[in-house]
């Protein structure tokens, strides 16, 4: 049989960031082909090359055997390329069967839509996914999220979609309706529709699928039938790297506790969540992405208020109910995020070093340039920040100088107890190494460090244990002699519980 | 930790020239440039137009929506708008009038306007930061309110026959009228509250990224609630000149007086994205519109050409503004 799709030899560069390289990837009618990989290891932009939204900088695309370039979504659709993101995108204003035709709704010769023939088809595609229950003429604001998928699908099919891409298509729904999306699957697979299934849960990847491949850091790692491999050898291939020497870790003394957090729930991201931070530790903690680590950390820090739980500061219980709490307690965040949530972009490095320590910097509420200078020119030179002048305008910046800039912002409150999340995300190697000596720098110190990382091998390279959130709870904690990619990954992704050690 | 001391001497030693570097590349400095040109050109079109006395008339028209635009230009910087100083200028400068008719002392009367500005500042900012209503829909729905509420009420009767005490915006102290020493002195306090104090630089960061502020310990409700406060009463001082200007007080909104003083913060280099901009620029701008008004009567081109011109230099700015904003990658 022939392949439905073919690629070969794709590659594409974002500026700063080479996202694939040489990735091959071949799909067959009437195979569910998963597609595995850590978060950025390239499964979206792969997709989106697939789709039409993204053009490779090299290599072939072939449908049906025919090489053929993709210049936008329409295009892809056109030949038979239909995708379900993970936030769907239907208008929840308009019907079901408005939905499913949109764009390509049957029309009689005035250019008028025929409205009964409209509803008289989506009714005839639900049906032939064995869905009964959806009422074609309801606003599909309306429906459950499950619904909406289906809906979405159906839409799909209205286009003649051969091959079906997925993208973590599980991840919102409730165990029922993940029965009946896996019900759809297969039978659109009796029906020769390719499907590129993505998703973290590799349970489902070997109840449903026929074939995997894993793609690492941009790169294809292989291609294999899920009958011929098991869980622990999908893992090795998502993970397999070899720690280098990028992490510096510095043994530092750990002391008291100085973040104590009991049972701290804010639904649906925090579901319960406890752990101890030491003075002098640095905890990492894993998981994937929307497994609850960013927003517990921003409970903590009193971005959002927590519906229960407690958190205790040098051992004393901790009223924290804005940033301004937690700061004046001697913590600091620095965000996932450092252009929405970092930095203040119009302005230039001085200003934003000094932005969280105005009152440092100032007496009686005027500022001291003088002493605002000084401090962003030691911020400059202590985190050896690539910049011409303290005046320059911090989007200019690359943006390993950005980070450390935002960095610099926190460390001149001088805190004791810092959280980062994803303190290295898209900067460059040698920045990363910077950073990743500063915190081990800063821990000898004394501080304590929490460390949301979803790069693993940084994970395991600094911290003194490890937490690993999945769905909102810590799945497993791990010292740092136990840790090991598979060990972690492992509670990352799969069901069964890991007992703490 | 290496240390890198190369940046931070050049960043000393470059101060200076870096300094004069910025303060010529500057909004303010392009329309200072840009009145001096114009008052030389026209000057020596029609001599009349350089007399000392035309100057100050030209400097004293805008002086009270100068006054609205410091208001202005601090609620844009915030990364909000006010689209209602017009009614509320209109609405107050009534009710100053009032008081005064009623026998209230001269004082009393000019504190009533600033004090109402402030508090239709503070609905308005409660509205704002934390109704969470954009203050795009809030000061519409007031301009609305206020200029249906005023005609009702007035009945469109014009006030007249004030003691002269009351007209404080016809006194002159040290020959120099009053409108001209509020806009001056307004705008250089203001100017330096917003550079040197911590609440300025409050302004700053939440209008360029209120999110990031927010995360730095700002408290940015707080922040955009007493900027509305603050542009009341800079509102409610405009109202006061307004009203005191003339012997009478009409019973309508001046006409476009939003779009005099958003253009004024506009064109004077306020951003209207938020995050950037000063007082001195859109002070600057509110002169330079009126010079332009001004010299259009002195070398004979019909006055209403103004109207379009102001419409076009408000266009161009913003655009200026955005094309220099996608160089530096700060997107839309």
């Amino acid at each position: 049989m022939e392949p439905i799709l073919e690629i070969e030899g794709i590659s594409k560069s974002f500026p700063g960031v080479r996202a694939l390289t040489d990735v091959q990837f071949r799909l067959f009618p009437g195979q569910v082909h998963a597609l595995l990989g850590e978060n950025g290891a390239g499964k979206s932009t792969l997709i989106k090359i697939i789709s039409g939204v993204h053009r490779p900088d090299s290599g072939v695309i072939r449908i049906n055997g025919q090489p053929i370039i993709l210049n936008n979504p329409r295009e892809a659709q056109a030949k038979g390329v239909a995708t379900i993101y993970q936030e769907l995108s239907l208008y929840p204003e308009l019907s079901v069967a408005e939905n499913i035709f949109l764009g390509h709704a049957p029309k009689n010769r005035l250019g008028m839509l025929r409205w009964p023939e409209i509803e008289r088809r989506a009714g005839e595609i639900l049906a032939s996914l064995n869905i009964h229950d959806i009422d074609v003429t309801r606003k599909v604001g309306g429906l459950s999220v499950g619904n909406r998928q289906r809906v979405e699908i159906a839409k799909a099919l209205s286009q003649n979609a051969r091959i079906l891409i997925m993208d973590e298509p599980t991840a919102s729904l409730s165990e029922a309706d993940v029965q009946r999306l896996f019900e759809i699957v297969r039978l659109l697979r009796e029906r020769g529709v390719a499907i590129i299934y993505i998703s973290h849960r590799l349970e489902e990847v070997f109840m449903l699928a026929d074939h995997v491949t894993v793609l690492r850091d941009g790169q294809y790692v292989g291609e294999k039938p899920v009958a011929n491999v098991t869980e622990p050898e999908l893992i090795q291939m998502m993970v397999g790297r070899t720690i280098d020497q990028l992490f510096p870790k510095l043994e530092a003394r750990i002391g008291d506790p100085v973040l104590e957090v009991r049972d701290l729930r804010r639904l649906p991201m925090t579901r319960g969540v406890s752990f101890t931070l030491r003075s002098g530790e640095i905890l990492g903690m894993a998981g994937l992405v929307g497994s609850g680590r960013s927003e517990t950390a921003q409970l903590i820090f009193g971005i959002a208020r927590p519906e229960a739980g407690t958190i205790l500061v040098h051992g004393k219980p901790a009223r924290i109910n804005r940033p301004q709490d937690a700061m004046r307690l001697g913590m600091a965040y620095i965000p996932e995020d450092r252009g929405l949530q970092g930095l203040i972009r119009p302005m230039p490095i001085r200003p934003n070093v000094s932005l969280a320590s105005l009152e440092k910097i100032s007496g009686f509420r005027f500022l001291d340039f003088g002493r605002e200078r000084r401090l962003a020119v030691e911020t400059i030179n202590k985190l050896n920040v690539r910049a011409f002048s303290t005046e320059q305008i911090v989007n200019k910046l690359s943006g390993g100088n950005q980070q450390k800039i935002v960095v610099g912002k926190w460390l001149a409150r001088e805190p004791r107890i810092l959280i980062v999340d994803e303190p290295t995300r898209g900067i460059d190697v040698g920045a990363k190494a910077e950073i990743h000596r500063l915190l081990s720098e800063l821990a000898q110190r004394g501080i304590g460090i929490l460390m949301i990382s979803s790069e693993l091998p940084e994970v395991l390279g600094m911290s003194d244990r490890v937490l690993v959130m999945r769905q909102g709870r810590i799945a497993a904690e791990i010292s740092r002699a136990d840790a090991t990619q598979e060990r972690v990954a492992h509670a990352m992704m799969s069901e069964s519980e890991e007992v703490a050690s | 930790m290496t240390s890198m001391p190369a940046a931070a001497a050049r960043s000393t030693s470059n101060g200076v020239l870096m300094t004069l570097r910025k303060i010529v590349a500057s909004q303010e400095f392009a329309l200072f440039i840009s009145l001096i040109t114009l008052i030389v050109l026209v000057g020596s079109v029609n001599s009349n137009y350089v007399r000392p006395n035309n100057l100050l008339s030209v400097l004293q028209g805008n002086a009270f929506a100068a006054v609205a635009a410091i208001g202005m230009s601090m609620v844009i910087i915030s990364g909000n708008i006010d689209i209602s100083v017009g009614s509320v200028v209109g609405v107050l400068a009534v009710i100053c009038g009032n008081v005064s008719k009623a026998g209230a002392p001269d004082v009393l009367a000019w504190a009533v306007p600033i004090v109402l500005g402030a508090g239709v500042g503070a609905v308005i900012g409660f509205l704002v930061a934390y109704m969470r209503i954009p203050s795009i829909v809030v000061t519409l729905g007031l301009a609305s309110i206020l200029k249906g509420g005023l005609i009702l009420v007035t009945e469109g009767r014009e006030i007249s026959g004030f003691n002269e005490s009351f007209l404080i915006a016809q006194m002159r102290p040290l020959g120099i009228s009053v409108p001209i020493i509020a806009m001056i002195v307004l705008t250089i306090i203001v100017a330096f509250w917003m550079r040197y104090s911590t609440f300025g630089r409050s302004i700053y960061a939440v209008g360029g990224n209120p999110e990031a502020a927010r995360l730095s310990g700002i408290n940015d409700r707080r922040v955009i609630l007493i900027v509305f406060i603050l542009n009341g009463i800079f509102v409610g001082i405009a109202s006061l000149l307004f009203a005191t200007q003339l012997d009478i007080i009409r019973a309508t909104v001046p006409a476009n007086f939003e779009l005099l003083v958003i253009t004024s913060s506009v064109v004077g280099g306020v951003s209207i994205l938020g995050g950037v901009g000063t007082v001195i620029g859109s002070t600057l701008a509110a002169i330079l519109l009126n010079a332009i008004g001004s010299a259009l009567v002195f070398i004979n081109i019909s006055p209403y050409w103004l109207r379009a011109f102001q419409g076009l230099l408000i266009l161009v700015t913003v655009l200026i503004d955005l094309f220099r904003r996608r160089r530096q990658g700060i997107g839309v």
